[in-house]
């Protein structure tokens, strides 16, 4: 029995070990070969900077890339409005007209396939341009509301699991003191959700600069996003500077996550005494 | 202006706070279904845009109602469209299947790692799903080619002569859902064992239950809600995936929504397109009820 013990958590931290190794390894190996001077993707050809300046200088790199933030910043700042409207309505009002039909609304995209979503969404905008002219050009204005109408179900649910697990007792006590109830939601609700609203916004924020196959649906002509680019660029094969662009995406994330990380933890450890 | 706004706000505030992202969903997600089932009973015409109307006005009112069945009937003649179907729901249930060997036991050793120990752990899981999905899949196009790094490594250890055809096959479809999806397996778990009392464990080892047994006993009944979700949010989406198929499987793996994407974009075939859509999305009501029913219940809980 005294063997137990220690020899489950050998399985455990292998299991660990390896699922990380699965995790990590690619991602690793393909910033490696961005360093590649040989165009052969495949075969090393000593180290060099070459493909990053390749990507400095490619001119559709940049608007692809100008345009995904745009429409990232847009979709993330409306949908976070939007979703924790939604996320208010679902945690706070147990009763209103239609609240089935709301939830179902809420839950579904997160589980949707993206060519449904995509295509549906097409469709409706190509009826909407025969019954009422708008959208005259599907691009920016298509992509984005695309994303803001899957983004902020994901918010949507943040924020009601946050208002779920929150304590009551302080609304309450507001309202018994008197506040009126649209005082209570505006001075403690919404401050309680803060950090909720946070964590969604920069979820909704990366989820618009991955989605490739909702965008490529409802983006006409001449709106390119970052990853459309990509996606065209790498169906053939394996291109070098798709690795230098990757390494600066990765790099970026990478950043941004051990900022919050660090600020996560260091919140954590204060509020121990 | 801005006093009428306000008491505005004061009266009517809770309907408004529905009523935005109600209309919004109602417009941008609902009606969309509407459409794309409308367009499945339409007949494909070379016109812009290609399809006959369901309201023929042409002889004045009563308009006459064009339903046109054809599509599915085809879809449901044309043997591709069901071995497509069925290729699709094999590989996301073995996909599945693999997240969860994968994942059950990494998001138990990371729940037991002691102190920040925890948190570094669960961001290191969480640090490939906040980056892109699409270069992630690339990033296995370069080890799985044919000069990629597991051949050179095959083929230098001496286990093979020439490279093995990893790349474009079934077997590089599985890696790469496991790869993306194993995250969304992981999260849930994590949650639900985090909330897991630990002492439950110790009390059955007091009671002389041998840890495998305890696990089975005890640890993985509790976990079920879980496991559940997890499966569903790989399950569901793996299902319809077009863009691993499509990088990593080549002209070699059937699935649906390759199939969707090529009769909409390269056929122009909008009906059949949008009868492919509706019945995937008939066949993926059941997981979709199901994931929905355990959401609520969590919530509620």
């Amino acid at each position: 029995m005294s063997g137990a013990g220690p020899q489950r958590s050998t399985f455990l931290l292998s299991c660990l070990c390896f699922g990380f190794a699965f995790l990590y390894i690619p991602i690793l190996l393909m910033i490696v070969y961005s360093f590649n001077h040989s165009k052969l993707l495949p075969v090393w050809g000593g180290f060099s900077f070459r493909w990053y300046v390749t990507l400095f200088n490619s001119p559709d790199v940049w608007a692809a890339t100008v345009l995904s933030l745009k429409i990232a910043l847009i979709n993330a700042t409306v949908a976070t409005f939007f979703g924790t409207l939604a996320g208010l309505a679902l945690a706070r009002f147990t009763r209103f007209p239609g609240r089935t039909l709301f939830t179902g609304m809420i839950s579904a995209p997160l589980v949707m396939p993206e060519v449904i979503t995509g295509l549906s969404l097409l469709l409706l905008f190509i009826t909407l341009q025969q019954l009422i002219g708008w959208p005259g050009n599907r691009g920016m204005s298509t992509i984005t509301i695309a994303h803001i109408t899957f983004s902020m179900a994901y918010i949507a649910i943040i924020i009601q699991s946050r208002l779920a697990n929150s304590d009551l007792s302080l609304e309450e006590a507001a309202l018994d003191l008197g506040a009126k109830p649209f005082r209570v939601m505006a001075d403690i609700t919404l401050p309680l959700l803060a950090p909720g609203m946070m964590a969604g916004w920069l979820l909704a924020f990366t989820l618009s600069l991955d989605d490739l196959v909702i965008a490529s649906f409802v983006a006409g002509p001449g709106s390119t996003t970052l990853p459309m680019l990509i996606y065209s660029r790498i169906r053939l094969g394996l291109k070098p500077d798709i690795n230098a662009l990757a390494t600066l995406l990765v790099l970026a994330v990478a950043i941004g996550v051990l900022i919050a990380g660090w600020i996560l933890i260091r919140n954590q450890r204060l509020r121990k005494p | 202006m801005f006093v009428p706004f306000r008491a505005l706000m004061q009266q009517h505030w809770k309907a408004i706070v529905v009523l935005i992202p109600f209309l919004w969903l109602l417009v941008f997600f609902l009606t969309p279904f509407f459409i794309v089932v409308k367009i499945s009973v339409a007949e494909s015409l070379i016109a812009s845009p290609p399809f006959s109307r369901l309201l023929d006005w042409s002889n004045g009112w009563p308009p006459t109602i064009a339903i046109n069945l054809e599509n599915y009937a085809y879809l449901w003649e044309d043997s591709l469209y069901i071995k497509t179907y069925l290729s699709s729901l094999k590989i996301a249930s073995i996909s599945t299947l693999l997240c969860l060997l994968i994942g059950y036991p990494m998001a138990y050793a990371i729940v037991r790692t002691p102190g920040t120990g925890k948190f570094v752990l669960l961001l290191l899981v969480m640090l490939p799903f906040w980056t892109s999905f699409l270069l992630r899949v690339y990033a296995w196009m370069g080890l799985l080619a044919d000069q990629g790094t597991i051949n050179d490594i095959l083929i230098w250890l001496g286990l093979v002569d020439k490279p093995v055809r990893l790349l474009y096959s079934h077997f590089a479809v599985y890696v790469g859902i496991v790869y993306t999806y194993l995250p969304f397996m992981i999260l849930p778990l994590y949650a639900i064992m985090e909330r897991l009392d630990h002492s439950l464990n110790e009390a059955a080892a007091d009671l002389g239950a041998k840890p495998v047994s305890a696990f089975f006993t005890v640890t993985l009944p509790l976990t079920m809600p879980g496991i559940l979700a997890g499966c569903l949010l790989v399950f569901i989406p793996a299902t319809g995936e077009f863009v691993i198929p499509d990088l990593l499987g080549g002209g070699n793996v059937l699935m649906i929504g390759k199939i969707l994407s090529s009769e909409f974009n390269a056929n122009h075939d909008w009906p059949v397109a949008s009868a492919v859509a509706v019945a995937l999305l008939l066949v993926l009501m059941v997981p979709m009820l199901f994931y929905h029913r355990i959401q609520s219940m969590d919530v509620n809980r």
